[in-house]
């Protein structure tokens, strides 16, 4: 029993990370209707920046999400703005080349950190990266509760943007319908790149908190926009409560699969459920909340 | 003949006698390898080009033709080149079901759906190792020693993949295919199943993706499953050699196919070790930067958006004539 617990607690807090991941992916299919197959680089770019700032300037990676998500913030603007946003102008034989150009991106990106860091493994050793917290027999991975605080603060801090200010109703009502948007007013253009760059800075902000626990190489962002898609998927694209549904269902599963089947088999779960929910429930779990 | 044909003769000819006036075995590999990607990416262009369902799980079907031509020599103990007769039938089965699955599916959906089942194929290879031997790989041991035999070979291929594909974009499947790619919902009204051209496209495509694989398995003598399943050394270069060379267009994949290996080549090696080595790191970089550069300004790839090309080159002369090529 007492396993089965403690797989499900490592499941869900490692699952607020996850849900992070796919909040930002969330946003740019719901806002653009494209998969961002660039995501998961976006955030191994934030993991880098972080690890520099630790590396060389000491400062603690909880800090540095305050340089992390503003950079690939605007990071993500100009991707938007010089790269996806001009694509819709294009006629083209393909429909889907808007992915095709986030893949373009994705592999510039990862090399480029390829190119100044080298291929090694970094990582970042703080004093309490291996604290761990025990109540009763369970323990809890003390970055992981604060990495986990945190998404959930910055999750929280998104629905307020999204449903109290106008900018984040503009982003709803772009998601909606962008010509009606488009003819009451809101700049639909400016919306697209905000969202993109709301959706980098949540992939920084994920990279960021997972840096104390994780490690990190050039190409670890390509698992991690597998996920980002599996987790949207599953919540249904573009609703952000599936989103964190979808994070907190994925990280259960895996850790589940991690211990019940085999640790090889930890990213095949993941597949395999994203598979069968696109058969079976292809509007994914918001479908069942009507959010 | 117009001039445009003599280009094309001229081109033929000599891939037909390039291995007799060139001796290195180097640049024969690299024509093989180019060779093969032709397949490839015509296979992948007939399925998304042509038929606008685009996938990016090619890799699934490369791999099992590998698998297919690896197993019969390490479980049915009879030569891997049996495996170039069974992959074609073999991947057409597993395209199949796939099909089922995945045309379901549209757009992003079908997309995504694809890429999530070439990765369920990548990790049952890595798992299942009494049948694949896992991360172990397949190794056998090639029939020939000479390249020239694996290079004809390879341009018989290749040539049979692309004279396939024409034949079928000229018949009245290939009316459907585009039809279903303009606008799946006007076909269907039309009469077109639009499941069934789908998977006729797929089971074709397929069919000639698993062929390449088990020629890479013949040719190359080893493989595992990184290599053969790997999303972005198959999956997504099948993609790029398509759309560079230009998606929908018959001869935009063979083109795109040439560029990419001449080029990775040409950066892997440091262009022939003139330059420092450092340069040699940036052959994906490069890829990067020419996906995103083509996506924006030629979207549909060299050829096709020749003219404008033309258009770049001849900026004082006369317009030349349209000569796409497809």
């Amino acid at each position: 029993m007492d396993v089965f617990i403690q797989t499900m607690v490592s499941g869900i807090l490692i699952g607020g990370i996850y849900a992070l991941v796919g909040l930002g992916m969330t946003l740019i299919m719901g806002v653009m209707r494209i998969i961002n197959l660039a995501h998961g680089q976006l955030m191994m770019v934030a993991m880098y920046i972080t690890f520099v700032l630790y590396e060389y300037f000491n400062i603690d990676p909880y800090f540095s999400l305050l340089v992390s998500m503003p950079a690939l913030f605007l990071l993500g603007v100009l991707i938007q703005k010089y790269l996806l946003n001009p694509l819709l102008r294009i006629e083209s034989i393909i429909p889907q080349n808007q992915i095709l150009m986030t893949v373009g991106v994705a592999m510039v990106l990862t090399e480029v950190m390829r190119f100044i860091f080298q291929s090694d493994y970094k990582s970042v050793k703080t004093p309490y990266s291996s604290a761990v917290l025990y109540i009763s027999s369970i323990a809890f991975n003390f970055p992981m509760l604060i990495a986990f605080g945190i998404a959930m603060l910055l999750t929280a801090g998104l629905f307020f943007f999204l449903l109290k200010t106008d900018t984040g109703k503009s982003v709803r009502a772009t998601a909606q319908n962008k010509d009606a948007a488009l003819l009451l007013g809101v700049n639909a253009e400016w919306i697209t790149q905000l969202t993109y760059g709301l959706g980098a800075a949540l992939a920084a902000a994920a990279g960021t908190l997972l840096l104390p626990i994780y490690y990190l190489y050039p190409d670890v962002g390509g698992p991690f926009t597998l996920k980002a898609f599996i987790i949207t998927v599953l919540g249904g694209l573009g609703s952000t409560v599936g989103a964190i549904m979808g994070g907190l269902v994925l990280g259960v599963a895996e850790s589940l699969g991690a211990t019940y089947i085999s640790m090889a088999l930890k990213d095949a779960v993941g597949m395999v459920i994203f598979v069968l929910v696109l058969v079976f429930m292809p509007g994914g779990l918001k479908t069942l909340t009507k959010v | 003949m117009k001039p445009n044909h003599w280009s094309k003769l001229i081109i033929v000819l000599f891939l037909a006698i390039f291995p007799l006036i060139v001796p290195s075995d180097y640049y024969r590999h690299i024509f093989i390898l180019a060779l093969m990607w032709v397949v490839i990416g015509s296979s992948w262009n007939l399925l998304a080009g042509y038929t606008g369902q685009v996938s990016f799980g090619h890799a699934a079907f490369f791999g099992v033709g590998a698998y297919t031509a690896g197993l019969c020599v390490t479980k049915l103990h009879i030569s891997a080149w049996w495996g170039m007769l069974l992959a074609g039938p073999v991947c057409m089965v597993v395209a199949f079901f796939i099909g089922c699955v995945c045309f379901r599916l549209r757009g992003p959906y079908f997309n995504l759906a694809t890429l999530a089942i070439a990765e369920i194929f990548r990790l049952t290879a890595i798992v299942w190792r009494d049948l694949t031997e896992g991360m172990q790989g397949i190794l056998i041991m090639r029939t020939f020693r000479n390249k020239t035999y694996y290079y004809y070979f390879a341009l018989i291929l290749a040539a049979a993949c692309i004279y396939a594909i024409y034949r079928v974009i000229r018949s009245k499947w290939g009316y459907y295919f585009v039809a279903i790619r303009e606008d799946q919902d006007a076909a269907e009204s039309m009469g077109i199943s639009s499941f069934r051209y789908k998977t006729f496209s797929l089971l074709i495509s397929s069919f000639f993706t698993g062929l390449a694989g088990a020629f890479y398995m013949n040719y190359m003598g080893f493989i595992d499953p990184e290599v053969v399943f790997s999303l972005y050394f198959i999956s997504i270069m099948a993609i790029l050699v398509a759309i560079i060379g230009g998606a929908g267009t018959i001869w935009g994949p063979a083109v795109g196919a040439f560029i990419m290996v001449l080029l990775q080549e040409t950066f892997r090696s440091s262009f022939f070790g003139l330059f420092p080595k450092w340069v040699s790191q940036a052959h994906v970089l490069v890829f990067g930067l020419l996906v995103i550069f083509v996506i924006r300004y030629m979207t549909n790839g060299i050829v096709g958006d020749w003219i404008k090309v033309q258009r770049l080159w001849s900026k004082n002369k006369e317009q030349p004539l349209a000569s796409t090529g497809s």
